[in-house]
C-alpha cells in the first residue's frame, strides 16, 4: 500500500472532522475509528454536533464535528487538539482552527470557500488566499468538483453524488495514516445493500480520495501509528450510552428478571431508549412514553409488577421524574434512573455535556428522600456502572440514579468484551407464595422490604405514597413511626457503602496534592496526572464513581493530603458535598461551565500552579 | 385465565366480602364512592380471575384511597400518574387484571394527558372514573368537570371555565369501551364493571358519584326518585333506547343529526320508530351523541355506550417480542456482546 517517501511513527494522533451538519462528518469519524480501532490502536472519540438537526447550512452554528483520538500506548480521552483538521467548509475552519496543533494540517474543500460561504461563515476575506494558515500545513482540495467529476459517469443524480463527497476526504485521511480501506468498503456494502449505484460511487470516492492524496502527496511524510498493546480478549467500540443499555440489558438477565424500560426521548439520552427499543429479541418491553414523568411512572408500575424496570433521561427530564422518584423511594421498589447529563439549566446546551446534576441527584426531592446515586466515567464504563446501578437497585430495594454525560454518551472506545458468566448474578428479594409477609417487614443486612410480586398467591397487599407503618405497612402518621421509617430509608442508603467496593488512589498515599473528580471527567484527569507523574510531580488521583453513598474509605483516603482539588464540570457541586460531608478537609476547586470537557493542557496548568503554590 | 375459580372444584367461589381489606374506611358518610366500591367488590366476585391476579392502582384524592379498601394488590400512587403506573403494571405482566381508579380532578386536570394516552395506546384496564365535579379531598374546589358559573373556594364568583365531558375527551382519544353509570346503582355498577374487564383495551367507565360534602345534588336530576326515570335512559346493545316513569319515551335521530326525544303513541310514533343501540359499531358518531346528551334537554345516559372489539397494546407488544424473538439471530447477551464489528487483540 505505501509508496510514501517517509514514514513518521507517531505515539498518537488526534483527527478532527468537520462540515455542516449534513456532510456526514459523524459517519466518516466513526469509520476512521472502527478502521484504526481494527487496526489495533486505543481509540477515543467524540462527536460535537448542533442541536439543530439541519442548522442554517454554511454558518458556525451549524457545524459538525467529530474528534478522535488514536495511539499507541493507552488513550483516556479525545485529545485537546488536533494534529489534523478536516473542515468541509469554511464555517467548519472558523469554529474549529482553535482546536488544531501549531503546525498541524488542515484539509479543506477549496470549492466550498466561496464568497456567500465566506460571508456565511463571517469571514471578511478568503483565509486560503491571506497569510492566516500561514503556521499550517494547508492542504487546498477540489473535494465537491472531483467528486463530480469522478462519478459523472455513475447515473446518480447530483444530489446523491454531492452526498459522498465525506468518502472522498475520509480516502485522503486514510492515505496519510497509512489505513486499509477494506472495512469501510464493507461497512459500504452493507449499508447500501439495497443500491449497488450507491456502493459504487462510494466506494469509487472513496478510493479516489486516497489516490489524490497520493498523487498530490499531500504529506511530504506519513504518520503511522503502531497498534497498542492492550489485555488480550475481544473487542468492539462502544458508545457510552449503548454501553449503558446493554449494562441494563446485562443485569435484567443476571437478576433473571424482565427489562422495561419507560421513556421520553431527550438529547443526549435518546441513544439509550434506542438501543433498548431494538432489543425485542431479547424480551426488553420499552415504552415510549407521552412525558418524562410518565416514563418513571410507567417504570414505577413494571417495577411493582415485577419486572427490572428503568427510566433513562437528562437534567430537565429529571427534575420532572423528581416526584415519582419520590414515590419510588416511599414504596421501596427497585429502580434505576438513567441521567445522561447536558448543560443547564433549562434547555440549557442539549447537545453539550456538564456534571450540574450531581447536587440534583442527591438532594432534589421533596421530603427526606435518600436514594444512592453513582456515576460512569469512560463511555465503555458505563456498561459496567449500569450494571452496579441495576445490582444495587435490586439488591437494596430502591430506586438508584446513574449519572453520565453528553461527553462519554456519545464518545467512543474500544471495549473488551466480558463473557456474561464473569459477571455476578444478581439477587432481589422476591417473596414466595407461603411465605410470611408484611409490605414493611425487612431483613436484617441491609433492611430492605421484599418484593412481593402481583400475581403471587396470598401475598395481596397494598403500597402507596402516604406514610406507613414500619412492618405492617398501613397507612400511618403517627409522628414517633414517621421519624422511625425516615430514620430507616436513610440508613438503607447508608448500608449500600457495604456493598460497593472501596476507593482507590492512582499515585502515592503521600503525594503533595490529590487530584479529586467523579463521573465522565476521569479521562482528562487520569491523562493529566499521569502526564505529571510521568514529570515526577507528586500528584496523586481519586476518582469516584460511588457518590452516595461515598465509598467508605473515602475519609480515610482524603485525611491522607494536604492539598487537594476537585475537578468537575459545574460550579464546585461535588466539592460543596464533599465539604459538608467532611468539615475539616480543605477542597480547592477547578471548575469549567462551557459545555466542553476539561483540556488535559488546561488541567496539567492547574495543577502545576497547585504544586508550587506554598 | 377462565381456568380458574369457576373451572376449579376445590376452590370455593370467591364472595364480595373475600375483596373488602381489614383497613378502616375514611369515606366520609353517605359519600358515593361507598356504593361503588361496593359494585365493584361484588363484580370481582362475580368474575373468574383469581384474587392474586387483581392489581388496583389509583392516583391521588378521594377516590383514590380505594386501593386500601380492596383485598388485592394495590398501589396508592402520586396525584394524576394513575394511569401511567397502571400501564406500566400491566405491561410488565399482562396475566395482571387492572383497575385504575381516579377522581375528575386526578384524571382529567393533574392526569389528562396520561388518561388520554392509555385511552391512545388502548392498554388493557379497566378505569373507573368517579366524576363528582368538585375537588373534595382539598376540602372543596371547582374540577374540570365543574358546569360553567359554579360557585366554589376558587370560584367564589363563579367558574369562567368550560367542563370536560370525559366521554368526548375518551372518544377523542380514540376509546374503544365507554361506560356510564351512577354511584346509587349498584346493579347496574356491578354490571358495568364486568363489561368492562370483559372488553379487551382501556375501558373507561364514568361513574357520576355524588360528593355529600362539597357538592351534594351534583346529579340530583338523575338520582332523585321523582325525576330520575324521565332523566336518565339506560341503554343496552341491540335494544330500543326507551325510557321514563311510563316506559314510552324514545330517542330518534332528527333531521339535523340531533338525537329528538320522542314520545311513543304520539305523532305516529310506535315503538319500531326508536333507535336500537348499538355499541359495537366503530364509527364513534351515535356513540357520541348518547354520551353527550345533558338533562333536562335530554335523559342522561348510562350502561355501556362504546364497547368495539380491538387489540390491546400488551397483546401487540407481547406479539412483537415473540415474532422479533423467533427471527432474531440474537438470542442472549454473550450473543449480543458479541454481535457486529469486533477484533481479537491476541
Amino acid at each position: 500500500m505505501s509508496q510514501k517517501t517517509k514514514i513518521i511513527e507517531r505515539e498518537e494522533v488526534v483527527i478532527r472532522f468537520s462540515g455542516d451538519s449534513g456532510d456526514g462528518m459523524q459517519l466518516t469519524g466513526t469509520q476512521f475509528s472502527d478502521t484504526s480501532a481494527l487496526f489495533g490502536n486505543d481509540v477515543a472519540t467524540f462527536p460535537d454536533y448542533p442541536a439543530e438537526i439541519r442548522a442554517p447550512q454554511g454558518t458556525v452554528g451549524g457545524v459538525s464535528g467529530f474528534q478522535l483520538h488514536f495511539g499507541h500506548q493507552e488513550i483516556y480521552t479525545p485529545g485537546d487538539y488536533a494534529d489534523v483538521l478536516v473542515a468541509m467548509n469554511p464555517a467548519a475552519l472558523k469554529a474549529n482552527l482553535k482546536w488544531v496543533k501549531a503546525s498541524g494540517t488542515i484539509i479543506v474543500n477549496e470549492d466550498s470557500f466561496t464568497d456567500k460561504n465566506l460571508e456565511k461563515a463571517g469571514y471578511e476575506s478568503d483565509p486560503l488566499l491571506d497569510d492566516k494558515l500561514a503556521d499550517y500545513n494547508l492542504i487546498k482540495a477540489k473535494v465537491t468538483s472531483l467528486t463530480r467529476e469522478c462519478l459523472k459517469d455513475s447515473g446518480l443524480d447530483q444530489k446523491s453524488i454531492l452526498r459522498c463527497k465525506n468518502m472522498f476526504t475520509l480516502g485522503m485521511v486514510y492515505w496519510m495514516f497509512d489505513r486499509p480501506l477494506d472495512h469501510s468498503e464493507d461497512f459500504i456494502e452493507k449499508k447500501f445493500k439495497k443500491y449497488p449505484l450507491v456502493v459504487d460511487a462510494n466506494k469509487k470516492v472513496l478510493k479516489a480520495g486516497y489516490n489524490f492524496a497520493k498523487t498530490i502527496e499531500a504529506l511530504p511524510y506519513n504518520y503511522s501509528v503502531a497498534p497498542a498493546k492492550i489485555r488480550k480478549g475481544t473487542y468492539r467500540n462502544i458508545t457510552g450510552n449503548k454501553a449503558t443499555a446493554w449494562g441494563l440489558m446485562a443485569a435484567a438477565e443476571r437478576a433473571n428478571l424482565e427489562l422495561f424500560c419507560g421513556s421520553y426521548p431527550i438529547t443526549p439520552a435518546t441513544e439509550i431508549l434506542q438501543e433498548l427499543a431494538a432489543r425485542k429479541d431479547l424480551g426488553v418491553k420499552t415504552f415510549q412514553a407521552e412525558d418524562e414523568i410518565a416514563g418513571i411512572c410507567t417504570a414505577i408500575g413494571a417495577s411493582f409488577a415485577g419486572d427490572f424496570a428503568v427510566t433513562t433521561t437528562s437534567g430537565p427530564g429529571l427534575a420532572l421524574k423528581t416526584e415519582a422518584a419520590g414515590l419510588a423511594v416511599m414504596t421501596e421498589l427497585p429502580l434505576v434512573i438513567v441521567n445522561v447529563q447536558r448543560g443547564g439549566p433549562s434547555t440549557g446546551l442539549p447537545t453539550k455535556t456538564e456534571q450540574s446534576d450531581l447536587l440534583q441527584a442527591i438532594h432534589g426531592r421533596s421530603g427526606e428522600c435518600p436514594m444512592p446515586v453513582i456515576a460512569a466515567s469512560t463511555p465503555s464504563d458505563c456498561f459496567h456502572y449500569a450494571f452496579e446501578a441495576s445490582r444495587i437497585a435490586l439488591e437494596h430495594m430502591t430506586p438508584v440514579i446513574l449519572l453520565t454525560d453528553g461527553f462519554i454518551a456519545n464518545g467512543a472506545e474500544p471495549w473488551r468484551i466480558p463473557t456474561m458468566s464473569e459477571l455476578p448474578e444478581i439477587v432481589a428479594p422476591i417473596a414466595k407464595e407461603g411465605d410470611d409477609f408484611l409490605p414493611y417487614a425487612r431483613e436484617e443486612k441491609r433492611l430492605s422490604r421484599r418484593w412481593a410480586i402481583p400475581g403471587t398467591k396470598g401475598l395481596e397487599h397494598r403500597i402507596g405514597g402516604l406514610e406507613k407503618i414500619d412492618g405492617v405497612g398501613t397507612v400511618s402518621y403517627v409522628p414517633e413511626n414517621h421519624q422511625v421509617m425516615s430514620d430507616i430509608r436513610k440508613k438503607r442508603v447508608e448500608l449500600v457503602a457495604d456493598n460497593i467496593p472501596e476507593l482507590k488512589v492512582k499515585g502515592k498515599d503521600d503525594a503533595d496534592v490529590l487530584v479529586v473528580g467523579w463521573g465522565g471527567t476521569y479521562g482528562h484527569l487520569t491523562t493529566a496526572v499521569r502526564e505529571l507523574q510521568k514529570e515526577e510531580k507528586s500528584i496523586s488521583l481519586a476518582h469516584f464513581n460511588y457518590i452516595f453513598p461515598l465509598p467508605k474509605n473515602t475519609a480515610e483516603v482524603l485525611g491522607r493530603y494536604k492539598k487537594i482539588i476537585v475537578c468537575e464540570l459545574n460550579d464546585g457541586q461535588f466539592a460543596e458535598y464533599l465539604r459538608s460531608t467532611f468539615q475539616d478537609i480543605k477542597f480547592e476547586q477547578h471548575n469549567k461551565l462551557m459545555g466542553l470537557p476539561f483540556t488535559v493542557v488546561e488541567l496539567k496548568e492547574r495543577f502545576n500552579q497547585l504544586l508550587e503554590e506554598k | 385465565m377462565a381456568d380458574t375459580v369457576l373451572n376449579s372444584p376445590n376452590i370455593k367461589k370467591l364472595s364480595a366480602k373475600d375483596f373488602r381489606s381489614d383497613q378502616e374506611n375514611r369515606w366520609c358518610p353517605g359519600c358515593g364512592d361507598h356504593g361503588i366500591l361496593n359494585s365493584v367488590q361484588k363484580a370481582m366476585a362475580d368474575m373468574d380471575f383469581k384474587k392474586e391476579d387483581y392489581a388496583v392502582i389509583s392516583g391521588i384524592g378521594c377516590s383514590s384511597r380505594f386501593p386500601y379498601y380492596m383485598d388485592t394488590y394495590g398501589f396508592h400512587t402520586i396525584h394524576g400518574r394513575a394511569a401511567a403506573i397502571a400501564s406500566g403494571a400491566k405491561c410488565a405482566n399482562p396475566d395482571l387484571e387492572v383497575i385504575q381508579v381516579s377522581g375528575d380532578g386526578d384524571a382529567l386536570a393533574i392526569g389528562g394527558n396520561h388518561f388520554i394516552h392509555a385511552v391512545r395506546r388502548n392498554i388493557d384496564m379497566t378505569i373507573l372514573l368517579f366524576n363528582n365535579e368538585i375537588y373534595g379531598l382539598t376540602k372543596g374546589q371547582y374540577s374540570p368537570t365543574s358546569n360553567h358559573g359554579m360557585v366554589t373556594k376558587t370560584s367564589p364568583f363563579g367558574t369562567i371555565e368550560e367542563p370536560f365531558k370525559p366521554s368526548q375527551l375518551a372518544m377523542g382519544a380514540g376509546s374503544k369501551f365507554y361506560a356510564r353509570s351512577l354511584d346509587t346503582n349498584i346493579k347496574l355498577t356491578t354490571e358495568i364493571v364486568k363489561a368492562a374487564s370483559d372488553h379487551k383495551g382501556t375501558s373507561i367507565v364514568e361513574v357520576l358519584q355524588n360528593c355529600v360534602i362539597y357538592n351534594d345534588g351534583a346529579h340530583s336530576i338523575i338520582t332523585d326518585k321523582a325525576t330520575k326515570e324521565d332523566y336518565t335512559v339506560i341503554i343496552e346493545h341491540g335494544k330500543p333506547m326507551i325510557f321514563g316513569k311510563e316506559k314510552n319515551k324514545g330517542l330518534i335521530m332528527g333531521g339535523n343529526g340531533k338525537l329528538v326525544v320522542v314520545t311513543i303513541g304520539e305523532h305516529g310514533i310506535t315503538e319500531e320508530d326508536v333507535l336500537v343501540h348499538d355499541a359495537h359499531t366503530e364509527d364513534p358518531h351515535m356513540h357520541w351523541l348518547l354520551s353527550s346528551m345533558m338533562a333536562p334537554e335530554y335523559p342522561v345516559a348510562l350502561g355501556v355506550i362504546r364497547d368495539v372489539d380491538s387489540t390491546s397494546y400488551d397483546e401487540k407488544m407481547v406479539q412483537q417480542i415473540e415474532d422479533i424473538k423467533a427471527i432474531s439471530s440474537i438470542k442472549s447477551m454473550d450473543d449480543l456482546l458479541n454481535s457486529g464489528d469486533t477484533w481479537v487483540v491476541d
